[in-house]
C-alpha cells in the first residue's frame, strides 16, 4: 500500500535483490519495523522514509518493492 | 610491535619507544572523523590502499615522549561482511591481511549515541573479532540535550568491553579514550553475541541491548521543520538553485581578492628571482619553467579553498544529502545519481578536486560516468583563454540593453556548450559502454548539525595539500619539459627564437592537421603546450608573438591574435578549448581514481576527437556565414 506523508506502517517484507535488501536491513528496514513516510523530492522520486529515528532516501522503484502494511 | 632502544647518556638508562597501532571503526555519520581529528590534529595524512580507490587517514598521537599511537581512521561501515569495497578493506585491515599495514592492536568503535539501536548492529561483528575494543558513544551533548540517557555501566556489561560517552565536537568526556590508549589493552570479555552474518539476528540483539541500556532522545523538531522547507515541492528546488548560484558566485567573485593576492605574490617573487640571479639558463629554467608552471597552479588555490569551505559547511550541516535527493531525478535521466551533483559542480572550479570528490558515490558505474564527464564542465583554467579570444574577436555590444553584453553572452554560450557536451556524453555512456538499469539509490540522511569549524579547517587543509601535491607535481614536471622544448637547440647558450626551437618544430609538424581548423603553426605550438594545462597557451602565445608579460598585456596580445586568426579560427579555438582534455593533472587524477591508464587515455581520445571535429565544423560554418 502507498503511504501518505506522515503516515506510519509496518514493514512486511522486501521484494528486492539480496544485496539491496541486505543494505536496507542494516539501516533498520527489517520485517516488523515501524516505517514512516516522510515525504519525497518534488516529483515523487526519491522517496524519504523515517525508520528508527533517521531518514533514509530511496529511489521510487526500490521503495515500491518494500511491502508495507498500514496500521 | 615496534620497539627500539636508545640509551640515555646521562642516567645510563634505556628508553623503549613504544608505537601502538589503533583503528577507528564505526558507521558513517558517527562523528568518527571528528574524534580522529581531535586525537591527531594536523599530524595526519591521507593514504590509499594499494589497488583500491578507498582512502584512509592515518595520524599520530603522542601520549608521552616515549609512547605514541598510530591511529587509522577506517571508512564508515555497518557490517564486516565483505560486500562493498569499504567493508572489504576494513575487514582486511582488522584481520591484519592488508599489505603494508600493521594489524591494529586495539579498536576504538565509534557509535552515535543518539542512534544507538541502529549503530549497535556493527558492534556485534567488531566485538566478535576478539580484539581489545573501546566502545565510544559520540555526540553525548546532542543525546542529553534532547532528553536521552545512556547507562554506560550496564552497556559495558552487555558488550564485555569498556564504554565511554563523549562528544568529540565539544571535547567532552575524552579522558577515558586517552586512558584506554595509554593503558594495556585487554581483550573483550566473552558475552553472548548473535550469529554474526545473520542481519535480522544482529539487529534483534542491537535493539534488545539498546532497550535495556538506552533511552532514545526526542526527535529534533528542527530536523523536521528544515526538511519541510528543503524538501518542499516549491521551496526545495528554489533553495537548491540558490545554493548552486551561491557556489558560482563563490568561485567567481568571492575568491577574487585572494586570487589577486596570490598572483601578486607569485609575480613579485618571480621578479625578485629574476633580478637577483645572474642571467643564465638556470635562471630562465627557474623563472620561466618552475615559477610560471607552479605559479599557474597555486593561483587556483584560493578558489578551490573557498569552494571547498562552502561545500564542507553544506556537507557537515546535513544539507547536502537533501540536495542530492532533489537533484537525483534529473541526474538519473542521464544515467547519473544525485550524489554526483557536488563533484560536477566543483568541476566548475577545477576538475582535479572534483574527481577526487566522486569517492562519495559508492556505485562503481555511476562513479565512473561522473568521472568521465567532469572535465567537460567549464573549469577556471579555460577562463583566461576564453577571455582573451572573446576580447580580441567579439566586439562589445549591448544585446539586451544594459542586461546582456555580447561578450558575456559569448561566455555564457561557452559554459552551456560544456554543459551540453557533458549531458550528451552521459547519455551516450548510459546507452552504450556504461549501460545500466537505474542503480538502487540509498542515502541515509544525517540529522542537521552545526558544522564543527575545527574539523572543517583540518579537512580544508587536507584537501589543499592534496590539490597542491597532485596538480603541483604533475604541472611542475610538465613545465620543465616545456621549458626544455622551447630552449632547445640553444643558440650560443641562449634560447633560440621560438620558431627554431623544438617546440616550434613540433608546431610546424602539426600545422597541416590544424589548417582546416583555421590554425597555423603558432597556434599549433600553443595547443601543444596547452595539453599540459589550458592556461599555458596564453603565456606561450605571448612568447611567440614576442610580447613581454603576456598575462598583463592583454591588449597587445589581443591585437597580435587578431592578426593571426580569422573569426572562424577564433571560434574554432574557443570550441576546441571547450571540448578538449588539456590537463595533465586531470589525467593523473583519473588514472589514480580508476586504477588504470585505460580510462584517461580513452577520455583524452574521445574529447580530442570531439574537439577537433567541432572546431572544424565551427570554422567552416563561421567562415561561410561571416567570411
Amino acid at each position: 500500500m502507498t503511504l501518505h506523508r506522515g503516515e506510519h506502517g509496518v514493514l512486511r517484507r522486501l521484494d528486492l535483490p539480496e544485496d539491496v535488501a541486505y543494505r536496507l536491513m542494516l539501516l533498520g528496514f527489517v520485517p516488523g519495523a515501524d516505517v514512516e513516510f516522510s515525504g519525497s523530492a518534488p516529483g515523487g522520486d526519491p522517496r524519504v522514509f523515517r525508520v528508527e529515528g533517521t531518514e533514509v532516501a530511496l529511489r521510487r522503484e526500490t521503495a515500491e518493492q518494500m511491502i508495507i502494511d498500514g496500521n | 610491535m615496534n620497539g627500539a632502544a636508545s640509551s640515555d647518556l646521562k642516567a645510563g638508562s634505556v628508553h623503549v619507544f613504544r608505537r601502538k597501532t589503533v583503528a577507528l571503526v564505526g558507521p558513517p555519520n558517527s562523528g568518527k572523523s571528528t574524534l580522529f581529528n581531535r586525537l591527531t590534529g594536523l599530524r595526519q595524512k591521507v593514504a590509499n590502499y594499494p589497488g583500491v580507490t578507498v582512502e584512509h587517514h592515518v595520524g599520530r598521537l603522542s601520549l608521552s615522549p616515549t609512547v605514541s599511537v598510530d591511529i587509522i581512521d577506517l571508512p564508515g561501515i555497518y557490517s564486516l561482511d565483505p560486500r562493498s569495497e569499504d567493508e572489504r578493506v576494513t575487514r582486511d585491515i582488522l584481520f591484519g591481511q592488508a599489505p603494508g599495514i600493521t594489524k591494529p592492536e586495539a579498536i576504538i568503535l565509534v557509535l552515535d549515541s543518539t542512534n544507538l539501536a541502529r549503530h549497535l548492529v556493527v558492534a556485534a561483528p567488531v566485538l566478535g573479532l576478539g580484539v581489545p575494543t573501546l566502545v565510544v558513544l559520540n555526540m553525548c551533548d546532542d543525546l542529553h540535550g534532547r532528553g536521552g540517557q545512556l547507562d554506560t555501566a550496564e552497556l559495558s556489561q552487555r558488550l564485555g568491553a569498556p564504554v565511554a560517552l563523549i562528544s568529540a565536537a565539544k571535547n567532552l568526556g575524552l579522558e577515558p579514550v586517552f586512558e584506554f590508549l595509554d593503558g594495556t589493552f585487554a581483550i573483550p570479555k566473552p558475552v553472548e553475541l548473535p550469529v554474526l552474518n545473520n542481519v535480522p539476528q544482529c539487529r534483534e540483539w542491537a535493539v534488545k541491548v539498546s532497550r535495556d541500556t538506552w533511552k532514545s532522545p526526542r526527535p529534533s523538531p528542527w530536523s523536521r521543520r528544515l526538511d519541510g522547507v528543503f524538501l518542499h515541492p516549491l521551496w526545495g528546488p528554489l533553495v537548491f538553485l540558490a545554493v548552486v548560484v551561491a557556489v558560482f558566485q563563490t568561485i567567481f567573485t568571492g575568491a577574487v581578492p585572494l586570487t589577486a593576492a596570490v598572483q601578486a605574490g607569485v609575480n613579485a617573487s618571480g621578479s625578485w628571482i629574476q633580478s637577483t640571479l645572474p642571467d643564465s639558463l638556470f635562471r630562465s629554467l627557474l623563472v620561466e619553467g618552475v615559477w610560471d608552471g607552479v605559479g599557474s597552479v597555486v593561483v587556483f588555490l584560493p578558489q578551490i579553498l573557498v569552494l571547498f569551505l562552502f561545500i564542507g559547511i553544506l556537507e557537515d550541516s546535513g544539507y547536502l544529502a537533501r540536495a542530492a535527493v532533489i537533484a537525483d531525478r534529473t541526474m538519473a535521466r542521464v544515467g547519473l545519481q544525485g550524489k554526483a551533483f557536488i563533484p560536477l559542480l566543483s568541476a566548475y572550479a577545477c576538475a582535479v578536486p572534483a574527481i577526487m570528490a566522486t569517492r562519495t558515490i559508492e556505485n562503481k558505474r555511476d562513479r565512473m560516468a561522473t568521472i568521465l564527464i567532469a572535465p567537460f564542465m567549464t573549469c577556471s583554467a579555460r577562463l583566461p583563454v576564453y577571455t582573451l579570444v572573446i576580447a580580441a574577436f567579439i566586439p562589445s555590444r549591448a544585446l539586451l540593453g544594459p542586461f546582456l553584453n555580447s561578450r558575456t553572452a559569448a561566455m555564457i554560450g561557452l559554459y552551456l556548450l560544456g554543459f551540453l557536451a557533458a549531458l550528451i556524453t552521459a547519455r551516450l555512456l548510459n546507452s552504450s559502454v556504461l549501460k545500466s538499469a537505474r542503480s538502487p539509490f540509498i542515502l541515509e540522511m544525517p540529522p542537521y548539525r552545526w558544522p564543527n569549524l575545527r574539523s572543517l579547517g583540518l579537512r580544508l587543509f587536507d584537501r589543499a595539500m592534496a590539490f597542491l601535491k597532485r596538480a603541483g607535481t604533475v604541472i611542475l614536471g610538465v613545465a620543465i619539459v616545456l621549458w626544455v622544448l622551447a630552449h632547445v637547440p640553444a643558440h650560443d647558450g641562449h634560447a633560440p627564437p621560438i620558431q627554431e626551437s623544438l617546440a616550434g618544430a613540433i608546431g610546424r609538424s602539426v600545422e597541416p592537421l590544424l589548417r582546416p581548423l583555421g590554425f597555423d603553426w603558432r597556434i599549433g605550438v600553443g595547443l601543444v603546450t596547452s595539453l599540459a594545462a589550458r592556461e599555458v597557451i596564453v603565456g606561450t602565445l605571448g612568447t611567440i608573438y614576442g610580447i613581454e608579460n603576456a598575462e598583463d598585456n592583454s591588449a597587445g596580445l589581443a591585437a597580435a591574435l587578431q592578426q593571426n586568426l580569422t573569426l572562424g579560427g577564433a571560434v574554432a579555438l574557443l570550441v576546441f578549448f571547450a571540448f578538449a582534455m588539456q590537463c595533465m593533472s586531470t589525467m593523473a587524477v583519473v588514472r589514480r581514481e580508476t586504477g588504470s591508464w585505460k580510462f584517461p587515455i580513452l577520455q583524452f581520445t574521445f574529447m580530442f576527437t570531439l574537439a577537433y571535429v567541432c572546431a572544424f565544423a565551427a570554422n567552416r560554418i563561421v567562415t561561410a556565414l561571416f567570411g
